[in-house]
């Protein structure tokens, strides 16, 4: 697997050729607390960085996770309709919500490595 | 911020603390609010509930002055029973709600957390040469919830088992003398322990050692509690609800009612036996999503034209039923279960349902039949 990228609202992002995989980290998992509905969006459209595109509802409270790219929705993780608590088993992997094709592959470029993601939920503990 | 006497234990046990009515409380602990939610249903739960007030009017008036502030019959409450009650404003609406028991000459109520000062201060005033209050400060509260809580509990305190739904007696559990309710606020049986603060952990490690008993925390007794229907004051009623209006008449005894032996004399009394006589204008319902995302707290309810005709009250998942569940308030012609409605959220109408309460049936202690 690639090296993830992160966003400060705890976003993994990781790139293979032009497809960017999108999720959220543990530490937002956790916080979270178990999820019971995330809602995907549609393959086919565009996102924007910033763009609200997933919706997740856990026992606690209600979240949204922002693309951290630009480009094409191509794939979603449909198995989290019926399962969501995989996203909470494990957000990098089988938790995955979505994947987008990206015009600039540079644009992770502006994301945090593990480093530097670590050192920041280092402070957030 | 505040801490209960059980601090120590959650912190132990690895709990997610969160800050709650002025106290440092458990969320959860490490199994999560689903197995925890799951675990009340299916065996039994510890809860800390020690923040929440508890306090005693002992003195020969104490029963008739406790009825010019609470629509209760307790000068007719048998020793070691308890009933649900509400203190209740000018205007009709519930400053508070809560449980009140009787042992000997002895009234204790258990308050809301958030309430407790303002319920302590009006209690303080009934006080006089007949009736005496005390604050008790120096006692924890823990509830054991479940359908194994009472029968787990008994090989600690022979009796236990025995109690009826809604008794309170002094008991012994382990050697450390205690009062039990056999009463809740899951749906499920159980009991209430109150003890005082310096025996608290030790009977908590020895309830937590019962084989059938897990720590729950604050999140599973609130998706508890939301399942069965039962209203969490400040979102579900408040001073601005009335008693008919939340559904809880049910709790204002015919002898306080129009024509009652000691009819109205509690704050409010005009508007809600008025009120009782001739329906309230709106009313609180259960609400099932029709979908699979959860409707929570202030969202509007519209009627199929998209007009306004409500809001969700309290909402969230409910774990027993594997769905969605909310309560809130509608205009009465929109109350019968069954009318569909949608619910704004994130900007979307989703369309629910109206659907009579509780989303998951009670197993409160009934009397067995005598073969």
């Amino acid at each position: 697997m690639n090296e993830l990228k992160y966003t400060a609202d705890h976003e993994w992002a990781c790139l293979d050729q032009d497809i960017v995989t999108i999720g959220i980290t543990d530490f937002a998992q956790d916080q979270l607390g178990e999820l019971v509905y995330v809602e995907l969006p549609e393959t086919g459209i565009e996102v924007n960085v910033g763009q609200e595109v997933v919706v997740i509802e856990s026992v606690k409270a209600a979240g949204d996770v922002k693309s951290p790219v630009k480009g094409t929705v191509v794939e979603v993780n449909s198995a989290l309709n019926d399962d969501p608590e995989k996203v909470n088993a494990d957000p990098t992997g089988e938790g995955w919500f979505y994947r987008v094709r990206v015009a600039s592959p540079s644009d992770l470029d502006k994301l945090m490595d593990e480093a530097a993601y670590q050192e920041l939920i280092a402070t957030l503990n | 911020m505040k801490r209960t006497p059980l601090y120590e234990l959650h912190t132990a046990l690895g709990a997610k603390m969160v800050p709650f009515a002025g106290y440092d409380m458990p969320v959860q602990y490490p199994s999560g609010i689903l197995f925890e939610h799951r675990q009340v249903r299916a065996s039994a739960g510890l809860f800390d509930v020690s923040h929440m007030g508890q306090a005693t009017v002992f003195g020969d008036d104490s029963a008739r002055l406790l009825e010019t502030v609470l629509p209760a019959n307790l000068l007719e409450l048998p020793n070691g029973s308890q009933r649900y009650s509400f203190f209740t404003n000018d205007a009709g609406g519930i400053v508070d709600d809560l449980m009140i028991y009787r042992l000997d000459d002895r009234y204790t109520l258990v308050v809301n957390a958030s309430n407790k000062e303002a319920d302590f201060a009006l209690l303080q005033t009934l006080c006089g040469d007949t009736v005496e209050f005390e604050s008790m400060t120096d006692r924890a509260l823990l509830a054991l919830q479940g359908p194994q809580a009472c029968n787990a509990l008994q090989r600690m305190s022979p009796g236990i088992e025995e109690m009826p739904f809604m008794g309170a007696k002094r008991a012994i559990i382990s050697g450390i003398p205690c009062t039990v309710t056999r009463s809740g606020y899951t749906g499920e049986d159980g009991v209430e322990i109150s003890v005082a603060a310096s025996d608290a952990l030790d009977l908590a490690w020895k309830i937590l050692e019962l084989p059938e008993v897990e720590p729950v925390g604050l999140g599973a007794r609130d998706s508890l509690r939301l399942e069965a229907g039962l209203c969490l004051h400040g979102n579900d009623i408040g001073p601005d609800t009335s008693p008919v209006e939340a559904g809880l008449q049910w709790a204002i005894p015919h002898c306080r009612r129009t024509q009652g032996s000691r009819c109205g004399g509690f704050p409010g009394a005009d508007q809600i036996l008025a009120e009782i006589n001739n329906g309230a204008l709106r009313r609180r319902v259960g609400i099932r999503p029709d979908g699979k995302a959860p409707v929570r707290a202030h969202a509007e309810l519209l009627d199929a034209n998209g007009v306004q005709i409500g809001e969700v009250s309290s909402g969230g998942f409910g774990p027993s039923i594997n769905a969605p569940v909310a309560m809130g308030y509608v205009a009465k012609e929109y109350s019968t279960p069954g009318t569909a409605l949608h619910a704004r959220v994130r900007n979307k109408p989703l369309p629910v349902t109206v659907c009579s309460m509780p989303f998951s049936p009670h197993h409160y202690r009934t009397k067995e039949k005598k073969e």
